[in-house]
């Protein structure tokens, strides 16, 4: 505290006027406080105090402070001496006059220009000089001097303070080898100059290597600053954000700024050229594979995923990937990919060149809106309006039909037959048209509605419906569109579930309907996903009471494969985890394992769901028991000699039971007849057949899909560790059981490369071991520092309570002491002003008794004069 | 009789009633007449014809006032008491009193309405026969307050054994099934001497059917199975205090008021009854409720051990079941059963993830596998079969058995070299274990690795396959909870999955144009769009 300090300055300067000995030895001086206990241990400040000193030492710092206020109160003005050392006492007068005699000289020989006023101005930059900066333009810092400056070498350090004798003791074997014979020791003088050329010739070393160094930087700043140049030009939209945030011009800059970017058309971008389309497509299906590639990676990998994504140094930062996902989308397509796109697009460059490239990039929104401008002007015209919509379709089909070449080389001409044939239909189709369908349709409210709407056109027509549906009520037209979109996709769902229990089922239809789903499904991926789930979670729980009840239940009908079929079209089924698809797998699973196989219907149910569990598991290769399990279920079905069986079927198959023969073939003969055909999805519904023969064909078929179903499963399944465990039960099943030599050779080719396949598989692999897992940092232990602040004098439970206490416990010595010191400062004013009272009276006083005197000498002069004058 | 002419007037009363008013009436103004006076004695007649009459209505009413007037007339005590003589000869030896033939002949009306009224227990009508057996009981209950037979000596203990063990005998039949009957007659087992007797009868009964058949009779013995599964048995002496019939003299010497003799009736019944061939229905339902609803109410458990080791050796889902009462007897009776884990390692079928029984299964298989003391190889060899099976079992067991098997492997350290085999990295070997090797000594699992584990970690549904890749890491200290697992069925997950809402949903980039045309299309290669 400053008034301690203070106090002791006081202190000292009475201790000076009188010794302070002489006064502690003085009994009349020393006060004792006399305590009742010695408390041991503890240091007491306050057992002998020295009143008369102290006293004195406040009036005295009284009189400096509050009596200098009291005296200048009311007093506006006062004189302050700036002279140099006015109001230093230490200072001897002498040196004072000396002192300001040597300023003053010297404040006259600083100026060497009378004319120069402001000489003395310096102009600073972070407290340095201006003028310096300039001169030592590019510095370098001197770091590694100072460091010198400040660093002791041992050598130096003994020579200086240890004697020499640390120094001398290194030396001596050095010197014995200058001069074996002679040990004579050089003088200190010889070795303090040798150690000084050392030195110097080390700091000259020094600095060549400073100067390389600064030459070397010297040359990289000049690179940089010619790539630097290059840089800014690739960023001028950087520049052009930077300037929008500088702070608001004013109007006038505004306009001309305006004006400015007016007269600027910025140039638009070229047309790009075909090679660029395809090329651009082709990044863009790269990308969304890389995308897809991830989520089937899904949570697993999720770290090292992120560890992958890491920038390069050499990263431009235009979003250009060389990584490896590339290259496996890249070989994914047998390696030909690359090289056919290219030509490809060459090729079709030529004749598709008003191909707008736009129509990709801005999705479905302009697209969409184009279609509608379109639609407009061309009612009006009343001619190959339906082509138009048509047209623009076919532009999108071609496109995306291009996208398919590319993607796939498997079938190249079958597209362009596909589309004259949708060519020549719309042709047909828009003759009729014409005639009798509206161009705007209201969205449908239910589901009554859309049937309404659509019942009665034929599939064509029906799409064509529900396309103008669409673009009728786009969401963009108004704001409750939306709403009314994502209930058709639901109506649509129905609608197709409809058509799908219809006997005959309608899946002609169906098929038409699917890519206007898919459009829905595009726009509104949220209501898309929640009426799928709704439709599988419905099934589901029918399938869950059915199972509850009597413990099976019967397999799902055409409408749920086929909704099975959607989902796998319009959701990515490769992905981890995705809201539609694992349900989805689910329920194919739950199908699989608890509905019992007794009809040949239930056979194709089964293996659609088989095929469709492929399809679904096809990319991300996932392992599923079930199918296995199913597969070959339906394989034990056509195993005749049901007894020694060397592998267990799984339920809901049984190894033995009234359905389970149902796929022995009776008449063997059929096999010569049998031919490969594929078999129509509306055999789930009921089976019916003419004659045993029949029955044979359609048996010979189901056992061609399922062996083709297995042979899929063991190329897919290669590279899993417990391939040949799971394919052990089918194996043997294949090659003891299946009577193949009855089969035709279709059949028997199949069997040959499913066993084939199963032994050519390598059967061992390296045992496991864990994955390394990094140590773990030991834990430290820092030491837990509590702050004492006040030794158990105050009580109290908190830390927040003590603290309290205590700060209030200062606040009320504060307040006494200053009370006390208030008190006294009255006190001593008011002495003071005693004081001055009395002075001035007595002052008073005495003036009036001179005045009396000199009254009375004079009354007694005029008396005298009086009395001299009656004397005389 | 000659009817008087107060009777006459009555009668025409009745007469002209009858015309308007319903038989229910009429009925019970007889039933009102009887009791009046003995005059009308021959009223009963009428009532008992009623008993045979074709309406159902009528059946029901008539029943109901035979078991007005005779409870009435028992109490009265106008029964003859004692043997009773034939019906002719008390016509013919007339060395009875007025008073006492008149009780020998309600005795014999009396007689034949027990009997008519059991033979109403096979009555077509549900109604009818409720009421015939609601009857019947309480004419028990009266008959044992006014006991028919003549009490000779003190110790006799005052209970109409003939009567309710007709009643039982009706109710086993073997024609029929009566466990609807049964279950209402659930209410009068909860007597504690009816209980007592019915045991006794029932085991009669088994023994005197069954010896004559040899053969399952499937259903009488589910009939015998749903009355015994009916009774159920007083935990506590202090529980015993529900009485049809009370007994004046020397209560608590009464073996109907014992707890162990109710015991040692009861384990004598079920002895009696699982001596002979079960169908195998029943042999489930049996094991079903063995551990929990029979065994604590034996006297001594250790007896039905033939019963369950040769239940145990059948196979299947019979074997697993009768693993729980096996349980209860090697856990608190110190049965010692040789081979016992070879034969829970045989039962260990590709089948036992879907049957119905799993979660019992497994709980248990978690509690003999729980011991500390088993020897490596065992474990092992249980660890390998369990994760062979799943490579072909649904997610819901899949979801349970990972958990499982990664518990086994931190219970028992050492086999932890079946997911960590550091020595012998890089040099690829096949799998040695034997699978089709019913000795788990001889199997050879501790040599080989969990590959099929790794393989499920590709399984197609994500929680499994997070699930297996436990594997991959260091396996934590603490054991997985099996309890919230064991139960989980296929639509469980299902609805989990359909609720686990993440973020946006990702789509198929590929535009999708027809149904069966896409590349890598599968459905399509083999189904046509017809």
């Amino acid at each position: 505290m400053g008034k301690t300090q203070k106090k002791k300055g006081l202190a000292d300067k009475v201790q000076k006027t009188k010794t302070a000995t002489e006064i502690k030895n003085n009994p009349f001086e020393v006060k004792i406080n006399r305590k009742k206990f010695d408390v041991l241990g503890r240091k007491t400040k306050h057992d002998v105090g020295l009143p008369g000193v102290s006293r004195s030492k406040a009036i005295k710092k009284r009189k400096e402070t509050l009596l200098k206020e009291y005296k200048l109160k009311n007093k506006a003005n006062k004189i302050i001496d700036r002279r140099f050392g006015e109001y230093d006492t230490k200072m001897a007068p002498e040196e004072k006059i000396l002192k300001r005699f040597a300023l003053e000289r010297q404040r006259i020989h600083d100026k060497k220009d009378i004319y120069n006023l402001n000489e003395e101005e310096e102009l600073t930059h972070y407290g340095q000089s201006l003028a310096d900066i300039e001169k030592l333009n590019d510095v370098v810092e001197s770091d590694s001097d100072t460091e010198e400056k400040g660093l002791l070498s041992a050598e130096l350090t003994a020579s200086h303070f240890g004697g020499g004798g640390g120094l001398l003791r290194k030396k001596s074997p050095h010197e014995q080898n200058n001069d074996d014979g002679t040990h004579k020791p050089k003088t200190r003088q010889e070795l303090i100059e040798e150690m000084i050329v050392k030195s110097k010739l080390e700091k000259r070393e020094r600095q060549t290597q400073r100067e390389e160094a600064q030459e070397l930087t010297e040359k990289l700043d000049n690179d940089w600053k010619s790539i630097q140049s290059l840089l800014v030009h690739r960023t001028p939209k950087s520049e052009l954000k930077e300037a929008d945030e500088k702070p608001k011009p004013d109007e006038y800059d505004m306009i001309v700024r305006e004006l400015g970017f007016e007269m600027k058309a910025q140039p638009s971008e070229r047309m790009k050229t075909e090679e660029e389309l395809a090329k651009e497509e082709k990044e863009r299906l790269q990308k969304l594979e890389a995308d897809r590639l991830r989520r089937m990676q899904g949570d697993i990998e999720e770290d090292s995923t992120k560890k992958v994504s890491h920038l390069s140094a050499d990263d431009l930062n235009d979003g250009f990937i060389l990584d490896k996902e590339d290259r496996r989308t890249l070989s994914y397509q047998d390696g030909k990919w690359n090289i056919e796109a290219d030509e490809e697009g060459e090729e079709s460059g030529k004749d598709e060149e008003d191909l707008g490239g736009e129509e990709e990039e801005d999705g479905e929104e302009g697209g969409e809106s184009a279609d509608e401008e379109e639609e407009e002007s061309e009612e009006d015209a009343e001619s190959g309006d339906e082509g138009s919509h048509s047209d623009l379709d076919s532009e999108q089909d071609s496109n995306q039909e291009e996208d398919e070449k590319e993607k796939t080389d498997k079938e190249e001409a079958f597209p362009v037959v596909q589309k004259t044939l949708t060519e020549e239909e719309r042709i047909a189709q828009q003759e009729a048209a014409k005639a009798e369908l509206p161009y705007t349709f209201a969205a449908p409210e239910s589901y009554s509605d859309l049937l309404s709407l659509i019942q009665g056109h034929s599939p064509e027509k029906q799409c064509i419906i529900v396309g103008r549906i669409q673009k009728c009520n786009h969401p963009s037209l108004a704001s409750g569109n939306k709403f009314k979109l994502q209930k058709l996709f639901g109506f649509l769902l129905e609608y197709v579930g409809e058509l799908a229990t219809r006997t005959p089922a309608d899946l002609l239809t169906v098929n038409k309907l699917v890519p206007q789903l898919y459009g829905l499904c595009q726009m509104f991926p949220e209501a898309a996903c929640t009426s799928m789930q709704s439709i599988l979670c419905d099934s589901a729980h029918d399938m869950e009471e059915a199972i509850e009840l009597k413990g099976r239940s019967p397999f799902p009908g055409l409408d749920m494969l086929i909704y099975l079929k959607i989902a796998s079209l319009l959701f990515p089924a490769s992905d981890f985890r995705h809201p539609v698809v694992t349900p989805a797998m689910v329920y194919i699973s739950q199908s699989l394992t608890k509905c019992p196989v007794t009809t040949l219907e239930d056979v194709t149910t089964g293996l659609v769901l088989c095929s469709l569990t492929i399809e679904y598991v096809s990319l991300s290769q996932r392992f599923v028991p079930e199918l296995i399990n199913f597969l070959l279920g339906i394989l034990h079905l056509a195993v005749p000699d049901k007894t020694s069986l060397g592998y267990a079927v799984v339920p809901p198959f049984k190894a033995k039971g009234k359905s389970s023969d149902l796929l022995v073939v009776k008449n063997e003969k059929v096999a010569e007849v049998w031919k490969i055909k594929q078999q129509p999805l509306s055999a789930v519904q009921g089976l019916k057949f003419k004659d045993s023969l029949e029955i044979d064909h359609f048996k010979f078929s189901s056992l061609a899909t399922c062996l083709d179903l297995v042979k899929r499963c063991t190329s897919l399944y290669k590279s899993l560790p417990s391939f040949s465990k799971v394919f052990q039960p089918i194996g043997t099943l294949l090659m003891k059981h299946l009577p193949v030599e009855n089969y035709p050779s279709h059949l028997r080719a199949l069997h040959q490369d499913i066993l084939e396949a199963i032994n050519s598989t390598p059967t061992s692999h390296v045992p496991l071991v864990l994955e390394k897992k990094k140590p773990v940092p030991l834990k430290l232990y820092t030491p837990k520092i509590v702050e004492v602040l006040d030794y158990g004098k105050k009580r109290g439970c908190t830390k927040q309570e003590r603290e309290r206490e205590r700060l209030k416990h200062k606040y009320k010595k504060e307040f006494k002491g200053a009370l006390r010191e208030i008190r006294k400062d009255t006190r001593f004013l008011a002495r003071e002003k005693l004081s001055e009272v009395m002075a001035r009276d007595s002052e008073r006083k005495r003036k009036v008794k001179e005045l009396f005197g000199s009254l009375a000498t004079q009354e007694g002069e005029w008396k005298a004069l009086k009395r001299r004058k009656n004397k005389s | 009789m000659a009817p008087s002419r107060d009777r006459n007037v009555r009668l025409g009363e009745s007469d002209q009633g009858k015309s308007k008013k319903s038989p229910k009436t009429e009925i019970n103004s007889k039933v009102d007449l009887v009791l009046e006076s003995r005059k009308h004695a021959n009223a009963v007649f009428d009532i008992l014809e009623y008993l045979q009459a074709e309406k159902e209505d009528e059946v029901v009413c008539a029943v109901n006032a035979c078991n007005k007037m005779f409870c009435a007339l028992l109490e009265r005590g106008d029964l003859f008491i004692g043997q009773l003589p034939k019906e002719e000869e008390t016509l013919v030896t007339a060395n009875y009193s007025a008073e006492e033939k008149y009780k020998m002949w309600m005795r014999h009306r009396y007689n034949s309405c027990v009997e008519q009224l059991q033979d109403l227990m096979i009555h077509e009508a549900y109604r009818v026969r409720e009421c015939a057996l609601c009857t019947l009981m309480k004419l028990v209950e009266k008959e044992g307050k006014a006991p028919l037979i003549a009490v000779d000596w003190d110790e006799h203990y005052n209970f109409p054994r003939e009567h309710l063990k007709s009643v039982v005998e009706r109710l086993l039949s073997k024609e029929e099934d009566m466990s609807l009957l049964i279950s209402r007659f659930q209410e009068f087992l909860d007597f504690e001497d009816v209980r007592y007797y019915v045991m006794g009868f029932v085991t009669e009964n088994v023994a005197k059917v069954m010896q004559k058949t040899k053969e399952a009779v499937p259903l009488y013995q589910n009939n015998v199975f749903t009355l015994m599964t009916n009774i159920t048995m007083p935990s506590q002496q202090t529980d015993l205090v529900n009485f049809l019939v009370k007994q004046e003299a020397k209560h608590e010497d009464w073996k109907a008021a014992k707890l162990k003799d109710h015991r040692r009736v009861f384990e004598r019944m079920w002895l009696g009854f699982l001596k002979y061939k079960l169908p195998s229905g029943m042999y489930k339902k049996v094991l079903v409720i063995l551990h929990d609803s029979i065994l604590p109410h034996m006297s001594k458990p250790a007896l039905m051990i033939d019963f369950l080791t040769a239940a145990y050796d059948v196979g299947g889902a019979i074997s697993l079941l009768a693993l729980n009462g096996l349980f209860v007897l090697i856990h608190e009776h110190n049965l010692d059963y040789p081979d016992f884990y070879k034969k829970l390692y045989s039962l260990l079928e590709p089948s036992i993830f879907h049957v119905k029984y799993r979660a019992r299964f497994f709980h248990l298989a978690n509690l003999f596998l729980s011991s500390s003391h088993l020897p490596v190889y065992l474990v092992a060899a249980f660890v390998k079969r369990l994760s062979r099976l799943a490579l072909t079992a649904p997610p819901a067991a899949l979801l349970m058995i990972i958990p499982f098997i990664c518990n086994l492997i931190r219970r028992h350290p050492s086999c932890r070299v079946l997911i960590h085999r550091p020595s012998a990295a890089e040099a690829t070997c096949e799998d040695p274990y034997v699978m089709e090797e019913t000795d788990p000594v001889l199997c050879h699992a501790m040599e080989s690795s969990l590959w099929e584990l790794q393989t499920l970690q590709k399984h197609y549904h994500p929680d499994v396959a997070k699930a297996a890749a436990v594997i991959n890491k260091p396996l934590s200290e603490l054991e997985d909870d099996l309890n919230e697992v064991l139960e989980l069925s296929a639509y469980e997950i299902f609805e989990r999955d359909l609720k686990a809402k993440a973020g946006p949903v990702p789509l198929e980039f590929e535009p999708a144009k027809e149904l069966l045309n896409r590349p890598g299309e599968v459905v399509g290669q083999h189904f046509t769009l017809e």
